[in-house]
């Protein structure tokens, strides 16, 4: 009896499965290696996790507002913002506050794009997500194509170094994922993207506004994305083109191995975190093997299918 | 007092027998110019180009042009078969990929062991297609994990781009048919293919109700673990013909040579008037879709507008395109 409380317990935490897989790979690596490099890894990892985390977070309001909705716009945003963030910046320490506020606006902007041609043009998000992504790059191809412009010592500063190895950036994206928990579980707007997952149809009845929590959503996930582009911008040394493609795949490997529900309405913020340390983890437990990068590739899948296909056992088990 | 009671329904302006036969005609005009949208939009586009660059308008000019588009129309008739059951293939483009890395390197060297290789292929689509259905999976995330391994796999065949794809593929898209260029004679022929086999059979209708009321189907007795498979085995033999073509024309492959068609193909479906949900699709529309998608990168060299500009003409077609499906869809609404 006592048990299956604690059995329950534990299965509605969904997130901690993904940190346990984390913790479990981040053994079998250091076994490997004989503990060699445990705090180089540890502190890496945190700083690769921290940028799939905050798309991730974008990623999760939109597929928490229900099924069809999902932002494929975040790789080409990602790239124009970090263009547009190291432009504005100009290689100058007094210009990164105008830089951020300009790529926040970047953000806000797509975000109005890709809810307008939601709205206006009444078509499914993924495509109108995915249209606004080929202007965006295009956009990001023709603005960005000048010479490379190196980011203000202060802030490659903040986006790379680290106190006693916790990286700044994982300091920051952390704060970044607790308001986003608290956004999303105890203020009006995150009550009513979740009712708005739940059942649309009743959350309209009872008085949710919809189109309002749409709006707010797509908003959110862009600037998230903005942001993210203008931070792995400093993080690289330099804005690049190509610097987001792998992000949208990540955005949403890290929202669904973290324990969201793909069908809308059940989010969890922890998870994201549990999901990106593993997934940075095992890439570089496949490297310290000594795996070439087609096997990192394959395994990379074949585990994100496993997982979806055992997570997704759980939850019919839940319902019936 | 939880009785049900029956809804009280604002009285109707007309009673559903009496449509009037001008609604009738307005409602039956505003279906009419939603279905020509893909093929106007198409023509308008080659009438640009052609007023843009006469000489476009010769078997060579078409050629040339429509060339690369026949493995973009394959690999769009691939997802529109998925999109058929409302699953999303993001795989698609890295599938491709592979198909043309194991053109280039297996059935180049050992054909046997590379019609196999393809073969297997297909299998595994079928397989992906039993298990999305059986587990219940979001077809996203498990191609989207697909798309690791296809990738993956690729990387693993031809760590660098090269290869060679097999002489009689090379010579097989080079033939050179009479009156018409062979990419429109292969377009038409695939659109009028999976049309008559999608809309017009039994078979196809039966596939098509599996992505329109699931249980309908399945309470009429046919087995939708094996319309699923069907779909998903005949999206991966379109994925299949899409890569030979593909590297049949470049004559050497890279693991990531197809990755935009992930994308090219679920907005060809859409351009052509295909919709996420309710096994709404047109194999006719798909192709169009393709063929406008590629012929709105074609006019932006024509106009002299700089490549980088490509990618955005075409979402900005897609745009387009879209808000005038819109339009004549409020059209159809609008009581009169």
């Amino acid at each position: 009896m006592n048990l299956n409380l604690h059995f329950d317990r534990v299965r509605s935490k969904p997130w901690l499965w993904s940190f346990l897989a984390a913790l479990l790979v981040w053994l079998a690596t250091l076994v490997f290696t004989r503990g060699e490099g445990a705090g180089a890894l540890t502190s890496s990892a945190l700083s690769f996790s921290a940028f799939f985390v905050i798309v991730g977070v974008g990623q999760m309001f939109v597929i928490t507002t229900g099924p069809g909705n999902i932002d494929l716009s975040i790789p080409a945003n990602i790239a124009l913002s970090g263009a547009v963030g190291m432009k504005l910046m100009d290689s100058q320490n007094d210009l990164i506050v105008l830089g951020v506020a300009g790529v926040l606006g970047v953000g806000v902007l797509v975000g109005c794009a890709n809810y307008a041609l939601i709205r206006v043009l009444r078509i499914p998000p993924i495509i109108a997500t995915l249209s606004a992504s080929f202007l965006l790059q295009s956009v990001a191809i023709a603005y960005g194509r000048s010479v490379r412009i190196a980011p203000p010592e202060l802030f490659y500063q903040f986006s790379t170094g680290n106190v006693m190895g916790v990286p700044y950036l994982a300091v920051a994206v952390v704060l970044l994922t607790v308001f986003a928990g608290y956004l999303l579980s105890r203020t009006l707007y995150g009550r009513w993207a979740l009712a708005v997952g739940q059942n649309i149809r009743a959350a309209e009845l009872a008085g949710v506004r919809v189109e309002r929590v749409r709006w707010a959503t797509y908003v959110l996930s862009a600037v998230f994305a903005s942001l993210c582009g203008v931070l792995l911008a400093g993080f690289s040394g330099g804005a690049s083109l190509s610097m987001g493609d792998e992000y949208l795949l990540a955005s949403i490997a890290v929202v669904v191995i973290g324990g969201t529900s793909v069908a809308g309405g059940f989010s969890n913020v922890p998870g994201l975190w549990g999901a990106a340390l593993f997934l940075y983890l095992l890439v570089s437990m496949l490297n310290t093997f000594g795996a070439s990068a087609g096997v990192r590739l394959i395994l990379t899948g074949v585990i994100i299918i496993a997982v979806i296909a055992a997570v997704s056992g759980r939850k019919s088990l839940r319902s019936l | 007092m939880n009785a049900p009671q029956p809804m009280t329904l604002k009285p109707q302006p007309q009673a559903s027998g009496a449509v009037t036969p001008a609604a009738a005609r307005a409602v039956n005009r505003a279906r009419l110019l939603r279905n020509a949208l893909p093929a106007v939009s198409l023509i308008v586009l080659l009438a640009t180009i052609f007023i843009m660059q006469p000489r476009a308008m010769s078997y060579m000019g078409m050629n040339l042009m429509l060339n690369l588009a026949v493995p973009i129309a394959l690999a769009t008739i691939a997802q529109m078969l998925i999109i058929t059951v409302n699953d999303l293939d993001l795989s698609l483009g890295s599938f491709i990929s592979f198909v043309a890395c194991v053109a280039a390197t297996l059935l180049n060297d050992h054909p046997l062991l590379g019609c196999l290789a393809l073969v297997g292929c297909v299998a595994v689509y079928a397989l992906l297609g039993a298990l999305i259905h059986i587990r219940q999976l979001p077809a996203i995330v498990v191609t989207l994990g697909m798309s690791f391994i296809w990738v993956g796999g690729a990387v693993l065949l031809l760590p660098a781009p090269g290869g060679s794809a097999p002489q009689w593929l090379q010579a097989l898209v080079k033939i050179k048919t009479p009156l018409l260029p062979f990419a429109v004679v292969m377009c038409v022929v695939l659109a009028v293919a999976v049309h008559l086999f999608l809309m017009r059979s039994t078979w196809g209708v039966v596939l098509r109700g599996a992505g329109g009321n699931p249980l309908a189907i399945a309470k009429a007795g046919w087995s939708l673990l094996k319309i699923k498979v069907t779909l998903y085995a005949m999206a991966g033999t379109f994925g299949v013909l899409s890569g030979l073509f593909l590297v049949g024309l470049t004559t050497s492959a890279d693991a990531n040579m197809a990755l935009r068609y992930t994308l090219l193909s679920i907005a060809g479906v859409i351009l052509g008037g295909g919709e996420f949900t309710g096994g709404r699709v047109s194999p006719v529309g798909a192709v169009l879709g393709a063929l406008t998608l590629v012929l709105a990168g074609s006019l932006l060299s024509f106009i002299r507008i700089s490549p980088d500009w490509q990618i955005g003409a075409q979402g900005a077609i897609l745009i387009l395109v879209l808000a005038l499906r819109t339009a004549v869809n409020r059209l159809e609404a609008r009581p009169t």
